[in-house]
């Protein structure tokens, strides 16, 4: 068999890795005044042209299994990716923010001294950056989106790896607060390979079950078993584990609040969506596309998973006093309100064509939008000493900054589901998908946790517009790399609140996954 | 004969997980994480023996680049933490907790 490789079809996954590795070339080669500046543009250029390749690629119509049948470029890859694409640069563009650190970035001086050392000091005083942050972001981009584009198990095991492994790496990076990020590193680390640990042995489990790694054959094993069902049903949860730990879905959700909190805030924001992205397409792709025929035995459990997921977001979240751990939970509670849409799998009908991937992914982009705008935000409302992450400094920031409090207002309103933001028609979305698919309760549970969520987000805007000013909070001043991707967002989920069409009408021609 | 291996890969698998949950070192968790891996290796080699397909063993070699790759993110890590606070018990860090 000789290798073929469609390579203008996967040239917007390769772009993103070679640039990666140009990107370490570039640390190499590169004199130290240029690097952070070769670095962004490398990693910006690199996004774009990949973005175009991919829209050119759409528009000829190119799709079908590619590279020997291992990556599946079906209507869903391509709407993920695009959207990976798309909020990985806001996010990224977060990364480059070096005003409001008095010309610094956000990430440690040198991650190898030990906090509080004199060599630490030695590197802040010698204005040390770290810039491997973007080439490990741009790593960690190509590996999300391989992941939820494989059409085997083994590939998406490596794509795992691929983007988890920058991650662990580039949450203890942190310039301010190191013990906190290091411990964020460690918690994320170790829980991470514990849980890609259940998604191998699944693997393993289902590759025994089916003789094949890939999906396509697992659901035609599925349909005509010649092994035990225990091996299926076995693999299956492993699998799952490994899946819905990267989607944080309660029991698996343990890990968001601490990372969230210790993780660099641009990060956060990073991870926040295109983690999520990643996972829950990778999620649907394997429920939907090797173990569809198995759904009745999935459904359940999942539904039972998702209501506990909804709860533990939205009620653990009002008990919070950290801006980025109520953010965390309200993740987890989002994180329930897709996975209503994944559980009631419901097909389209000429009626109303928006089947569950469909609104799944219009649901990821209003939820993206608000997210990368909130973390950027986030990094702006400071101290003399760093962010001021504690909601009670947050206090009247309306009367300092009336835009910036305004702007994150909005995006409480979207993540809440109030009409006229993209959040609602999101919310709409998901919740009929769902109960299309027979789940009607799971949904009724679904509108009343995120009637409780709202308390929190609503608590924040209270905060924000009547509360005293707290003393010694500022807005930074930032560079457009933070408030670009503000406006960006911020303009989105205006406009997907108000006119929806364009992207749902995207999201349903994305359509569904080729087996 | 598959039984066995399968059975074999199991525990493995457990004791990992268990050393995983259990043990408060950092590097003993971590490595009880390898063990975890190295089961499902054994699990995929022994079913690529049963199906008769070269696919289980190939990849086994994915997981074993994967697992170094792994080490050197995880070392790391924890080698930066050890160097911070002289300890690696995952029960010492918990200021996130707090």
């Amino acid at each position: 068999m000789t290798a073929v490789i469609e390579w203008r079809a996967v040239a917007p996954v390769l772009l993103v890795l070679i640039a990666a590795v140009l990107g370490i070339l570039v640390e190499a080669v590169v004199p130290v005044v240029h690097r952070f500046f070769a670095q962004v543009f490398l990693t910006v250029a690199s996004i774009v042209a990949a973005a175009a390749f991919l829209v050119a690629n759409w528009r000829k119509g190119i799709g079908g299994p590619v590279v020997m049948g291992s990556m599946m470029l079906d209507g869903p890859t391509y709407f993920i990716w695009g959207s990976l694409l798309v909020f990985g640069l806001a996010a990224i563009l977060v990364f480059a923010e070096r005003e409001l650190n008095g010309g610094v970035s956000t990430f440690a001086a040198s991650a190898a001294t030990v906090p509080g050392s004199r060599a630490e000091a030695e590197a802040s005083a010698a204005r040390l950056e770290h810039t491997e942050v973007f080439p490990l972001a741009l790593f960690a981009l190509g590996g999300m989106m391989v992941f939820p584009a494989s059409a085997d198990l083994i590939t998406m095991f490596v794509a795992l790896e691929v983007f988890s492994l920058p991650l662990y790496l580039m949450c203890g990076m942190a310039r301010r607060r190191r013990l906190l990020s290091q411990e964020a590193a460690l918690k994320y680390f170790l829980l991470g390979a514990f849980s890609s640990a259940f998604f191998l042995f699944g693997v393993a489990l289902l590759y025994g079950y089916a003789g094949s790694f890939e999906l396509s054959a697992i659901a035609t094993a599925v349909q005509n078993p010649t092994m035990g069902h225990g091996i299926l049903v076995a693999g299956m949860a492993l699998v799952g584990v490994g899946l819905l730990f990267k989607v944080s879905v309660v029991p698996f959700h343990n890990w968001t609040p601490d990372v969230y909190m210790g993780a660099p805030t641009p990060v956060t924001g990073f991870m926040a969506i295109c983690t999520k992205l990643a996972a829950v397409g990778a999620t649907m792709r394997v429920f939907y596309v090797a173990l569809g025929g198995e759904r009745w035995s999935w459904q359940p459990l999942l539904a039972v998973l998702v209501v506990a997921t909804m709860v533990v977001g939205a009620v653990w979240g009002l008990t919070q006093t950290d801006i980025k751990r109520t953010l965390a939970y309200s993740s987890i509670a989002h994180a329930g309100f897709i996975m209503t849409a994944v559980v009631g799998a419901s097909a389209g009908t000429v009626t109303s064509p928006l089947d569950s991937v469909a609104s799944v992914m219009f649901y990821l982009v209003v939820y993206g939008l608000a997210s990368v705008g909130a973390f950027a935000v986030i990094t702006l409302v400071r101290t003399q000493s760093g962010e001021a992450n504690a909601i009670a400094s947050w206090s009247g920031l309306a009367r300092k900054s009336p835009l910036l409090a305004g702007i994150f207002a909005l995006f409480m309103l979207s993540f809440t589901g109030i009409p006229l933001t993209g959040g609602f028609i999101g919310k709409w979305a998901v919740f009929a998908a769902a109960w299309r698919g027979g789940y009607d309760w799971l949904v009724i549970a679904a509108v009343l946790l995120s009637l409780v969520a709202a308390v929190f987000y609503m608590r924040i805007i209270v905060v924000m517009f009547f509360g005293e000013p707290a003393d010694g909070v500022v807005v930074g001043r930032a560079s457009a790399f933070t408030w670009l991707p503000i406006a960006v967002a911020a303009l989105g989920v205006a406009v997907l609140g108000v006119f929806p069409g364009p992207v749902l009408d995207l999201a349903t021609l994305a359509g569904t996954f080729i087996r | 004969m598959i039984d066995q291996y399968l059975y074999l890969a199991v525990i493995l698998f457990v004791i990992g997980a268990i050393g995983v949950m259990v043990r408060r070192n950092a590097l003993v968790a971590f490595m009880s994480v390898e063990l975890m891996l190295n089961a499902a290796n054994l699990a995929l080699v022994a079913f690529a023996w049963h199906h008769a397909s070269f696919d289980g063993q190939v990849a086994t070699f994915f997981v074993m680049v994967v697992a170094a790759a792994e080490v050197v993110v995880g070392l790391a890590i924890i080698v930066s933490i050890y160097k911070t606070r002289r300890s690696t018990s995952v029960d010492n860090a918990n200021l996130l907790n707090q």
